[in-house]
């Protein structure tokens, strides 16, 4: 089992090749839209490098909920995630920190959840969960 | 203008790979001034024809039901310069399907050399972004298209649709 640094490398790489940014600028902070410019089709570049470089299978939605993004209005309203929207984020990614976003759940600050940090943790989980089967 | 950059299909393992022909014309309209003198496919109508030739394998692995555009180009090597009176053999391989989109790895050899190489991501449409921008009906794999592909793929691939036939 990789550790979480040797994971992080691992990302920080993958993201280097995706994103086409130096790895200087990647922090485990570093948000994947707002610090290294990411787009949406580069989403699934990111998935199908992860899926490749760690072995895993990425279903859809597990890394990136699409549920939420497409503005489902049992779950966004007037631009911001409802309860039920945010009990649907904690469910999709137990891997992620959400208090920071539950003080003011913006749509448009949801893109912030998706850091290097989020990706590493969520790689650990899936490596951690295979490795038990 | 007719946007369709191969030929004929060479070989079509269904979900798996293509190969595909693209004969370098003289007569093609851009070589007058892609040089006047020196007629060079321009690269990236020779990445349109990789990105058609994998777009198609894409395609048929959903039996056309879904519209696939290519959406991003990590990656491409340009090894020489292709001319007029080559031909160039369009190689693709599906790497990853998924339902958002697919990863296909091409090459272009021209001669049995390798002479391009390229990763391209195509987009499943609707399944990346909501119907209602872009409709029903697919757009990407219309009627023509589709009868030619099955011509092309000497019926390998399934047009998804009755195709006329004239041997019968």
């Amino acid at each position: 089992m990789p550790t979480q640094d040797e994971i992080y490398s691992k990302v920080s790489a993958t993201l280097v090749e995706a994103l086409n940014v130096d790895e200087e600028d990647i922090k485990p902070t570093s948000t994947l839209q707002g610090d290294l410019g990411a787009e949406s089709i580069d989403f699934l570049d990111i998935v199908f490098r992860l899926e490749r470089e760690f072995g895993i299978k990425i279903p859809r939605g597990e890394l990136f909920p699409e549920s939420i993004f497409q503005g489902d209005p049992e779950l966004v309203q007037d631009g911001r995630v409802t309860p039920k929207g945010l009990e649907e984020l904690r469910a999709k990614m137990p891997f992620a920190d959400l208090t920071k976003f539950e003080q003011n759940p913006e749509v448009g600050n949801l893109s912030n959840l998706f850091t290097v940090d989020l990706i590493t943790r969520y790689i650990q989980g899936k490596l951690e969960n295979g490795s038990q089967n | 203008m007719r946007w369709i950059w191969i030929d004929r299909f060479v070989d079509f393992q269904s979900g798996q790979s293509a190969r595909a022909v693209k004969n370098l014309s003289l007569a093609e309209d851009y070589f007058g001034d892609h040089f006047p003198g020196y007629p060079v496919m321009p690269a990236a109508l020779i990445l349109e024809g990789l990105a058609q030739t994998g777009g198609i394998l894409v395609g048929e692995a959903n039996n056309f039901q879904e519209k696939v555009v290519l959406a991003k180009v990590p990656r491409a090597v340009f090894h020489r310069e292709m001319l007029a009176g080559e031909q160039l053999i369009y190689e693709a391989e599906i790497q990853n399907l998924r339902p958002e989109g697919a990863s296909v790895l091409g090459r272009v050899l021209v001669g049995g050399q390798v002479t391009a190489e390229a990763e391209i991501f195509f987009a499943h449409l609707d399944q990346s972004r909501s119907k209602q921008i872009f409709g029903e009906g697919n757009f990407v794999f219309s009627g023509e298209m589709k009868y030619l592909l099955g011509r092309m793929t000497g019926g390998k691939a399934r047009p998804g649709g009755p195709a006329p036939r004239a041997g019968g």
